[in-house]
């Protein structure tokens, strides 16, 4: 899975299956980075709750 | 791999079923040399543990032309196509690995965790797990093979050639001087215990050991034996075997493989 | 009791009654764990299988629970990446049901390994070269996108959306649900997939063993379709189950004849591609393996994996339903749609139960006979551990959660808001 773990080749079948693996879940980490930070400062904002209905 | 390559071994075994008298040595020697579990009641051979395990065939006919024939199976060290052989790739969690050095199938049961994917994929039957932890009579834990770790449940293990032994003949050589080893001085526990002398162990590559000069290996074509009496287990799926079967009797060289036409049902061995 | 926590505007049961109901299916779910619990201390010796079937009932159940579960990934394609906006009435169903087939098929796997404690083996040491390893990052990941998809419904539950933190991450998840659906549609191809090279890879099965294209085998392909194409069977299927256990009408008949619609096309195409499959892997690689198609179904104890096996399949499982489900005639009336989704549903587990089970049931060296196997109550049971599991979720989603957009529509409260 790493690198450093002995089995680990630089070879093509690492390369795209690992590549495939940290791209998804980077996107995912990432997505859910922003769906967090985001609410943060929506919230500070005072955005939500009883007040922010609407939105769909 | 290429048979001139004098540092690529191809240990192999060729096993004459015309001498096995079926008596077995063979495979108790190999449970007490690799420390094989066993259990009180073994008699379901599905759920047991045996590395090197003997069929009984026959050839189907009614007495007087009834004939049966013993074929032991070890692990048959496929080495498929360019050491692809069927359990090798499947393992997720690399527990088991192809030696190109010695064209041995190794199993690493401290890294396996159990999933039986190279179960469902040996043709031979020969991966088996422990479905039980291991429990020796009292006082057999002393006779245990040092060299040879014991498993513990939920794991896969099989057949390596005694590898170990491989191991502690390359470090004895190692220590006198030598590169190569000598064909005596790696011999696996069943050929030794053979009284009939029916199975042979050396490297196919080596035109010098025994192997190679009876099963006459075509490396051009995957390994197949140019001798007429030789044959390999189910040869057409090309998972390119290095355990070489004799007869003279064409019954049990069909025996070993699966035929299109098939004209007569083998009988369960 | 629990009034303040089911949305409004909707009809539920009494708390007596519901816990009443979650106890006995709980007490289905504690025989599961039970059983679970002896296949963790006394090992897999409480299983029928043995070293001939050494991939028995679970792996089959987990085959087939992620086939069915691909409801949730090909919806979420429909909806966010095709913009199909009805699927919207529907998506959340998908979902749960999704998350519910996932979440047991990780489960089954981590009983059925022989040693689970080092089940992160799998991820650790991976060889890339193995379609499992492919099958758990891939489950595994896309198990994270299901949560990920799920979570937003159970923070609009009644009192949690009143938190403004909870309401605004519900809010900004729903904003980028498309990027999520989208990993969650590649990820899925690709397990999918793998669980079909699981068996298609075993050139030494040559009743599982199948050509392919570069890496993959044609059976790869075969089941990301297949999947495609039963899983929204499967959310159709437990949709109605849950109409009929409500006495309610859930979603409008339109979303579902869409959704069925283009599981009957899906459905239809798969079936001429698995014939397709089926006659080239019978008149070529088969004998090119020393096999004819009759040594894969006959002389076998009881029939039990006799040539009916291929034509429930591929016949009465296949091309029935998916005929059924693309003729506009019989896709709109309820019962018959109904049958199809059914019929299409077994289609899926009966494919993968022949590429778990019958792979290794049929003998591959000659001198050896066909190999029998019956599954322990410890496999029965903890095979039926998740379906309990699935019900008890699907019950408190159903009771606490905004599952079905279109309920207030359909079923008007007197008096109600």
């Amino acid at each position: 899975m790493f690198p450093f773990s002995f089995e680990w080749v630089w070879d093509m079948g690492h390369m795209v299956f690992m590549g495939g693996l940290w791209y998804a879940l980077g996107i995912l980490g990432m997505g859910l980075t922003f769906c967090i930070i985001k609410a943060v400062y929506d919230t500070v904002q005072g955005k939500g709750g009883d007040h922010g209905h609407g939105h769909h | 791999m290429d048979q001139q390559n004098g540092n690529t071994k191809k240990y192999g075994m060729v096993i004459d079923l015309d001498k096995c008298t079926g008596c077995g040595a063979c495979m108790v020697a190999c449970m007490a040399e690799n420390n094989v579990p066993f259990r009180e009641d073994d008699t379901d051979k599905l759920l047991s543990v045996s590395w090197m395990r003997v069929y009984r065939l026959g050839n189907g006919k009614p007495f007087p032309q009834v004939e049966e024939c013993y074929l032991p199976r070890p692990c048959q060290q496929c080495e498929g196509h360019a050491g692809h052989s069927p359990c090798v790739s499947v393992c997720p969690a690399t527990a088991t690995d192809y030696d190109m050095r010695t064209g041995i199938v190794s199993q690493i049961p401290t890294r396996c965790f159990g999933c039986r994917y190279c179960m469902a994929a040996c043709p031979y039957h020969v991966r088996q797990f422990n479905w039980w932890d291991p429990i020796w009579p009292d006082g057999m834990e002393r006779m245990l093979n040092p060299n040879v770790s014991v498993r513990m449940r939920g794991v896969v293990e099989k057949c390596g050639f005694c590898f170990h032994r491989y191991q502690l003949a390359t470090d004895k050589a190692y220590l006198d001087g030598r590169r190569e080893l000598e064909e005596g001085e790696y011999q696996t526990a069943c050929a030794q215990a053979c009284p009939a002398g029916a199975i042979l162990f050396g490297d196919l590559n080596n035109p010098t050991h025994a192997v190679h000069k009876i099963a006459q290996p075509d490396s051009t074509h995957g390994g197949r034996p140019r001798n007429p009496k030789a044959f390999r287990l189910l040869e057409r799926l090309g998972t390119n075997p290095k355990v070489y079967y004799l007869s003279s009797k064409e019954w049990v060289r069909k025996a070993g493989d699966n035929q299109v036409q098939r004209t007569e049902q083998t009988p369960k061995a | 009791m629990d009034s303040a926590l089911i949305p409004k505007g909707v009809k539920r049961c009494s708390i007596g009654q519901f816990a009443l109901w979650i106890a006995v299916v709980g007490a289905v779910l504690l025989w599961g764990v039970w059983a679970m619990l002896l296949c963790y201390f006394r090992g897999l010796n409480q299983t029928n299988m043995n070293n001939a079937y050494g991939f028995a009932l679970w792996i089959w159940a987990d085959l087939a629970v992620i086939a069915l579960g691909g409801g949730a990934f090909f919806t979420g394609l429909l909806r966010y990446i095709f913009g199909k906006d009805e699927l919207k009435h529907i998506i959340n169903y998908a979902v749960l049901i999704g998350f519910i087939c996932y979440s047991s098929a990780l489960l089954i796997l981590a009983i059925d390994v022989g040693q689970p404690l080092r089940a992160w083996f799998i991820f650790w040491h991976a060889n890339v070269h193995s379609m499992l390893t492919e099958v758990a990052f891939c489950l595994t990941c896309y198990f994270g996108v299901l949560t990920i998809e799920y979570v937003p419904l159970v923070l609009e539950n009644r009192q949690i959306d009143r938190l403004p933190f909870f309401h605004n991450l519900t809010h900004n998840m729903h904003g980028i649900m498309a990027l999520f659906a989208a990993t969650g549609a590649f990820l899925s191809f690709f397990h999918q997939g793998s669980l079909g090279g699981v068996s298609g890879v075993l050139y030494g099965r040559p009743f599982g063993f199948r050509t392919g294209l570069l890496v993959w085998p044609w059976t790869f392909f075969l089941y990301t379709w297949s999947a495609a194409a039963c899983g929204p069977c499967f959310t159709l299927f437990i949709t109605r189950i849950t109409e009929m256990a409500t006495c309610k009408k859930l979603v409008k008949d339109s979303v579902v004849e869409l959704l069925a619609k283009i599981a009957g096309w899906m459905l239809l195409t798969y079936i001429v591609a698995k014939i397709i499959d089926t006659v080239y892997w019978a008149a070529v690689t088969a004998p090119a393996m020393g096999l004819t198609l009759m040594d894969f179904y006959s002389n076998n104890p009881g029939s039990a994996y006799g040539l009916w096996i291929l034509i429930a399949e591929v016949g009465v499982c296949g091309v029935l339903p998916a005929v059924m489900l693309v003729a506009p005639g019989i896709r709109s009336n309820p019962s018959m749609r109904f049958i199809a989704v059914t019929l299409a549903v077994i289609g899926a587990c009966l494919n993968r139960w022949v590429m778990v089970l019958q792979v290794q049931a049929v003998p591959v060296l000659p001198f050896e006979g066909w190999f029998g196997y019956m599954p322990s109550w410890q496999e029965i049971a903890t095979t039926i551990l998740p379906v309990a599991y699935g019900i008890i979720l699907i019950s408190l989603s159903y009771r606490y959660l905004p599952v079905f957009p279109q309920e207030q529509e359909l079923n008007p409260i007197e008096g109600g808001k």
